[in-house]
Order: structure tokens, then C-alpha cells, then sequence
């Protein structure tokens, strides 16, 4: 440098400016939010709405029509609240399994060889992604409540088993206590039978002996329910709905509203993953496949070990955004009766009038909601992702 | 199940060096042939065949009905709706009945033809704005000229005409007034959020990624009640804000956070040579994203660009939950009379054809774009 080059002035210099901008932008910033909470403020004192979250603890007065735990009017607007989240995760956690595996299907069948199968599935695809899910969700709600029988006239497709305007009737198991064992049994033999994969994975891996994990899987998760069963006394006893008055008693429901929203999330979300499903497998060049069948491997082998474990790096990504939005669009629920976390927050603020917390809570529960999502696909992505040297 | 090889004849010949005729004529059609190709594509092997066997009986079970009821059975023309009933098949004159009020909602009757006009407009308006020649500012003319005709046809007030409230709109013009408005404002928001995130400055990086990640993390039902209840909070004693222009405000806001991020993937795809090439020739921070960075990535994101307004063109539907009268809406009112109230398929399967005619002919032109836009890549 030599000696007299010139001095940058300070408010020429680069850092100097950024600092600037930024204190004006977030000043900018602050202003306006102080300008909307002092109008809020000002709004809601005028109005007599009370502020804060106090109101949580209050009893809520409405009933919710389904709940996976027990709900009664006399419990408090938080209670209410837990409620709604949970039967959104149960609609986001069922419809996210099954669009999933309805979507694979349509996926590899866009990809068929076979005409007509190609054909079904481009029509599938091109018809419900075009139509907007709202759409759909009051179709399916309107023709189960209007176009199904009533109670009285109810579909029996199978024994145990009624299909009306009122839901879908199953009879449920009434095993004093052993269906719970049995049911404890699957989990800890699907458990089991993951371990063992795991085991004959890395023994191979080590040895190259090969271990026949699917069907010795299959027989665990097969034989120890049955062994439960058999121990706790081969139960056969049904609690079957029967049809009191105008409507069933017994057994398990699922409700219209339910049944139409699962419908029509599943259905719709599933034609953006076959999407998706379609360009992974499009995106694992065919070397890749004659390079495999070259080695000796099988169809399903190839597809398994080859195809699959390459096109999951491309479709996990796209894939994660459609589970984000299949949970967020559980929120239309509202408009068919649904009692989701929104519906129970919109009858909460029409009760108390507290619209800015219950919006607040609302948005909070769907990001952490959403954060959850995406932490756990970022780590299976990870889990997928080509390791280098 | 056997996967397609996705080369083409025609792609592999555009990989060979010299241009060739090497694309075959079609074989003409006969009987053989018919055998042959249903050979291949349909009986290749047993489980092929079994599937076709799946597939045609899935046909022989859902057409015949599904014929029967769209055409056989179904009523036409000036039916009423006894008629219908006694027919069984599809009531198509609840369409004749209903059309008007499916299509305009509760905009008086006699008028109906300035809905019909500013539509059109705004279909021509964004018909040229997907002819290329037009990427430029002369959009902004298009636009210019076409926004305030059509908000003059839709009020009136003017010229003889008799004034109509915004709460009087609805059906098909008020979905397309949500939509593209709802993509047409929120653009200029979000190449600034784009910019914002990709910026070196912390404080406003950090608040582009905050109004981002927020938005795109909660449901646009969420912002719709966040609009419809919270902005009249917002506002000074005495002001109030018009319902339309709330759940507008909401749609802008809830798409600006999007389109960001269609924005920063086309920035993120122009090579670092342009950003520095700028830096080099001296050009101001403005300058150079003005002159240089965004015409070409901007160009990039068009087909994003365009998938996002067929999802926002879907998301306006949602306004039936703030009581606004979309077709959506104006669909499920129509069945509100005690007489038609059967025909529910009919009044859905109505909307959604149309909202089908446009996200299909979207998609596509956007599926065209990618090729086109990709035409430069590809040798």
C-alpha cells in the first residue's frame, strides 16, 4: 500500500453501511410492530378483552364430538386444545402412511410397462392433483352424509361390519384385557423382527453369510400374538354394533367427517407422491439397473438393493414437504366439522374472544408441529444420503 | 413390474453427433400390428397379463355406471328436479338452473355480463403474460391497462354504470381476482425476502428467515383467521378493512413466503462468475441485482413461478372458511335450495371442472416452459 492512497471516509466504508442498513431495517421493524401492538392494545381496551394465556385454564363449556382421550364440557380450554393437536396428528400420521403407499403404487404404476395400467395411473395423477383439496374434502363429506343410507338401510358388507350416514361401524375385540397383551406382543415382535434384519445386515456385511431375516421375521411377528392369544385363552367374544333406534350402539366409529377427511388428504397427497416416486426412479440412470442385472441380482433385488436405496436420496426431500403439507392441510377439517386443532381454536376464540392468543397458540403448535417433521426426515435423509470417503 | 426405459428413440437420436434422419416413418397401422403392440404392452409375461386382467375389470365395473350416469340416465336441458329423481342419472339442468350463481355468486343478475367482460380481460392478461415476448416491462403495461378496467367493470360507478361492493362478488371472477392479485403482489415481496436471505447482512437475514419459516410452517388457514380476525385489531379507532381486501392480504402474504423461496432457488442457480463479474465492473449493490443477477434469475424461476400460482389459484378455495364467495362456495350455496339439494355430485363435479381446465392447461404450459427454458442445456 502506498502511503497517500486515499482514505476511505467512514461512512463510505462497506462495514460502516452495513451496519447502517441493518439498524434501519430493524427499526423499520420495531416501529411497525410498536405501531400495530399499541393500536391492538388500544383496540382491545376499548373493547374489554382481556389479554394473556389465563383463559387456558378455564372451563371450556363445549362438547368435541371424537377424542382419543376422554373429554367432558367441564374440562378446560387446555384440555380442549390437546385434544384438537391430537386428532390432527392421528389424521396426519394415518394419511401421511397411507398416501404414502398409495402413492408408491401409482408411482411405479405411471412407470409400467403395461399400457393400460400407465394410462389408469397418468389419470389418477392429472384428475386429483388439478382439483383443489377443499373441493375434494366436502365431496367425499357430502357423499357419505347424503349419499350413503341411513342407519336403518346401512351397507353389512361383512358380518360385525355397517356402512351408513353415519359412519363406519366395526365390532371391536371383548377379550377382557388379553386383546392389549396381544396387541403389546405385535409391537414387541415388529420390534424383534427389525433387530434381527438389522443383525443379519451387519453379519453379512462381515461375513457374507446370508440370513433368511424377511421370513424369519414374517414367523415372529406371526407366532408371538398367536402364542399370546393362545395363553390368555383363545378369547372369540366380539362386541358387534347393533342398530338401537336410529343409530348404532357398540363396537368402534369412524366418523363421516373423519373417514372424508382422511379420504380426501390421503388421496390427494398420494398424486403428488406418486409424482415424486416417479422422478426418483426416472432419476437412477438405467446403468444402474443393467450394471445390477449383470451381477446376477434378481428383479425384486434389483429394485430392493440397487434402484430404491438411489432414488430415495431424490424423492426424501419432496417427499418431506408433501408430509408438511398434508399435516398443515388437516387444517381444512374446519370446514366439514372435524374437531382438529383448528376447529376446537376457532370455537375457543369465538368463546373468549381472545382471537390474538388463540391464533398465536394455533400457529406455535403447527410450527413445532412442522419442526418436528422436519428434524425427523432431515435425519433419515441423512441416514440415506451417499457417504463419501 | 417392469420399469420403462425413459429414453425415447427420438432422444437417443438427438444424441447422435451429425443431424440425421434417423427418426423412422411410422408403421402403418393394421390389424397385425394392433396384435403386436397389444402383445408387447399388455400380455408381455403372466404377471403383465394378470394386471391388465386387473385393470380391464376395474373398467368393466366403474364405466358402464359411471356412463349411465353421466350420459343414459341423466337429465338435460329444462328438467326439474323431480324429473331427475325419477330418471337416476346425473341432473345436468341443476347446471342450467344454477350456472349463473355458481359462476358470479350474488353480483345482480342483469349485470352479470361486467363480470363476464373483466374476466375475460384478465384471461387475455395472462395470456400474454405467458407469450415470452412480453417478459419484460411491457407487462407491467399489460397489466396496467387491464387491473383498473377491470376493477372499473367490477364496481362501476363510472360511465353509467351502476355501482356494485366488493361484498357483492364472487364465484369464478373472484377466484381469479384472488389469485392472480395474490401472485401479482406477492411478487414484488418476495424477490426482497429472496434478497433478504441471501444477504451478508445478519440482523435483516435473520428477519427474511424468521417471516419465511414461519409462514411456510403453519397452514394458510391459520393466516386466513390471522387476516379475517386480527387485522381489524391492527388498525387505529375508526379504521376499518374491507373483508375482501383482508383475505387479499392474507393470500399475498401467505404466497410472498413461497415465492421467496422459488426466487432464492434461481438465484442460487446463477453461477458465482455473474456476482462477481458485477462486483468487478463497479456496480452497486442495486445495480447489480437489478442489471445483472435478477433478469437472468428470474427467467430461471418462471416455471416455479407458475406451479406456485396453480397452488395459490387451488389455496383460494380456503376463503369459504372467512365467508367469502368463491366458486367454491358459490358451488356448495347453490345446493342450499331445499329443491336441488340432492344434486350435490353435480354442483362439485361443475366446480371442479373448471378449476381441472385451469390448473391442467397451467401445468402444462408450465411443463412446456421447463422444456423451453432447458432447450439451451440439452444438445
Amino acid at each position: 500500500m502506498s502511503q497517500d492512497a486515499p482514505k476511505t471516509p467512514w461512512w463510505n466504508d462497506q462495514g460502516n453501511r452495513a451496519i447502517l442498513y441493518q439498524v434501519l431495517v430493524v427499526g423499520a421493524v420495531v416501529l411497525v410492530g410498536w405501531y400495530l401492538i399499541s393500536n391492538t392494545l388500544a383496540n382491545l381496551a376499548a373493547r374489554n378483552i382481556a389479554t394473556g394465556f389465563g383463559f387456558l385454564g378455564r372451563e371450556a363449556g363445549f362438547a368435541i364430538g371424537e377424542s382419543p382421550i376422554a373429554f367432558d364440557p367441564a374440562d378446560s380450554y387446555a384440555k380442549a386444545i390437546l385434544v384438537g393437536l391430537l386428532n390432527t396428528l392421528i389424521v396426519a400420521v394415518l394419511g401421511v402412511a397411507l398416501s404414502t403407499v398409495i402413492g408408491t403404487i401409482v408411482g411405479i404404476a405411471r412407470l409400467s410397462g403395461n399400457w393400460l395400467v400407465a394410462r389408469l395411473a397418468t389419470l389418477y395423477v392429472e384428475t386429483l392433483r388439478n382439483i383443489p383439496v377443499l373441493l375434494q374434502l366436502l365431496f367425499w363429506y357430502a357423499l357419505i352424509t347424503e349419499g350413503l343410507p341411513a342407519a336403518r338401510q346401512a351397507f353389512n358388507p361383512l358380518p360385525g361390519v355397517f356402512l351408513s350416514n353415519r359412519g363406519l361401524k366395526l365390532p371391536t375385540p371383548d377379550w377382557g384385557g388379553t386383546e392389549w397383551a396381544v396387541l403389546a406382543a405385535l409391537l414387541l415382535s415388529v420390534l424383534g423382527a427389525m433387530l434381527l434384519a438389522r443383525w443379519a445386515r451387519r453379519r453379512q456385511a462381515e461375513t457374507g453369510q446370508s440370513f433368511p431375516s424377511g421370513w424369519a421375521g414374517l414367523g415372529l411377528i406371526l407366532s408371538l400374538p398367536l402364542l399370546v392369544w393362545l395363553l390368555g385363552g383363545a378369547p372369540v367374544a366380539m362386541q358387534v354394533p347393533e342398530l338401537k333406534g336410529f343409530n348404532f350402539e357398540g363396537g368402534t366409529t369412524v366418523s363421516p367427517e373423519f373417514a372424508a377427511l382422511l379420504t380426501g388428504l390421503t388421496l390427494y397427497t398420494a398424486s403428488f407422491i406418486a409424482e415424486i416416486v416417479r422422478s426418483g426412479i426416472l432419476a437412477v440412470s438405467p446403468g444402474q439397473t443393467e450394471a445390477a442385472l449383470a451381477l446376477g441380482l434378481r428383479r425384486g433385488q434389483v429394485l430392493r438393493l440397487v434402484v430404491l436405496p438411489q432414488a430415495l436420496r431424490v424423492i426424501i426431500p419432496p417427499l418431506t414437504s408433501q408430509y408438511l403439507n398434508l399435516t398443515k392441510n388437516s387444517s381444512l377439517a374446519v370446514a366439514i366439522g372435524y374437531p382438529d386443532l383448528v376447529s376446537v381454536s376457532n370455537t375457543t376464540i369465538n368463546q373468549t374472544g381472545q382471537a390474538i392468543e388463540g391464533v398465536a397458540l394455533l400457529m406455535a403448535v403447527y410450527l413445532a408441529v412442522s419442526l418436528g417433521i422436519s428434524v425427523f426426515m432431515n435425519w433419515y435423509d441423512k441416514k440415506t444420503a451417499l457417504v463419501g470417503r | 413390474m417392469t420399469i420403462q426405459d425413459p429414453k425415447t428413440a427420438s432422444e437417443i437420436a438427438s444424441h447422435v453427433e451429425e443431424p440425421s434422419q434417423a427418426e423412422l416413418k411410422a408403421p402403418r397401422r393394421s390389424a397385425l400390428m394392433a396384435l403386436g403392440w397389444a402383445r408387447e404392452n399388455l400380455f408381455s409375461s403372466a404377471p403383465n397379463t394378470l394386471l391388465t386382467v386387473l385393470a380391464v375389470a376395474l373398467l368393466v365395473w366403474a364405466v358402464p355406471p359411471l356412463l349411465d350416469w353421466v350420459l343414459l340416465k341423466a337429465t338435460f336441458l329444462g328438467a326439474d328436479p323431480q324429473a331427475c329423481r325419477d330418471a337416476g342419472g346425473a341432473c345436468w339442468s341443476f347446471i342450467e338452473v344454477k350456472h349463473r350463481f355458481i359462476l358470479f355468486g350474488l353480483y345482480p343478475h342483469d349485470e352479470h355480463w361486467r363480470p363476464l367482460l373483466a374476466m375475460g380481460l384478465f384471461l387475455s392478461a395472462i395470456a400474454i403474460s405467458c407469450d415470452p415476448r412480453f417478459w419484460n416491462l411491457r407487462i407491467l403495461a399489460v397489466w396496467g391497462a387491464a387491473l383498473p378496467l377491470c376493477g372499473l367493470l367490477m364496481w362501476g360507478g363510472l360511465f353509467g354504470l351502476s355501482f356494485v361492493g366488493n361484498d357483492k362478488w364472487g364465484g369464478l371472477p373472484l377466484t381469479l381476482i384472488l389469485a392472480t392479485l395474490g401472485i401479482v403482489l406477492a411478487f414484488p415481496l418476495s424477490v426482497l425476502l429472496a434478497l433478504g436471505r441471501r444477504s451478508d447482512m445478519p440482523a435483516i437475514r435473520a428477519i427474511c428467515v424468521g417471516y419465511i419459516e414461519t409462514v411456510r410452517g403453519v397452514p394458510l388457514v391459520s393466516v386466513l383467521f390471522m387476516a379475517s380476525i386480527m387485522f381489524p385489531l391492527f388498525l387505529p379507532e375508526g379504521m376499518t378493512i374491507d373483508k375482501l381486501l383482508r383475505a387479499q392480504l392474507g393470500i399475498m402474504l401467505f404466497t410472498a413466503a413461497y415465492l421467496a423461496e422459488a426466487v432464492r432457488g434461481g438465484l442460487q442457480a446463477l453461477p458465482k462468475g455473474q456476482y462477481e463479474a458485477a462486483d468487478a465492473l463497479g456496480l452497486s449493490y442495486w445495480q447489480k441485482m437489478g442489471l445483472i443477477i435478477l433478469p437472468q434469475a428470474l427467467r430461471l424461476v418462471i416455471p416455479p413461478i407458475v406451479n406456485q400460482f396453480i397452488s395459490c389459484f387451488k389455496d383460494t378455495s380456503l376463503v369459504i372458511i372467512i365467508g367469502l364467495y368463491d366458486l367454491l362456495t358459490t358451488a356448495k350455496t347453490a345446493l342450499s335450495d331445499p329443491l336441488w339439494r340432492p344434486f350435490y355430485i353435480e354442483s362439485y363435479v361443475f366446480a371442479a371442472f373448471i378449476y381441472f381446465l385451469f390448473c391442467f392447461f397451467m401445468s402444462r404450459y408450465s411443463q412446456y416452459l421447463e422444456k423451453r427454458l432447458n432447450a439451451g442445456l440439452k444438445r
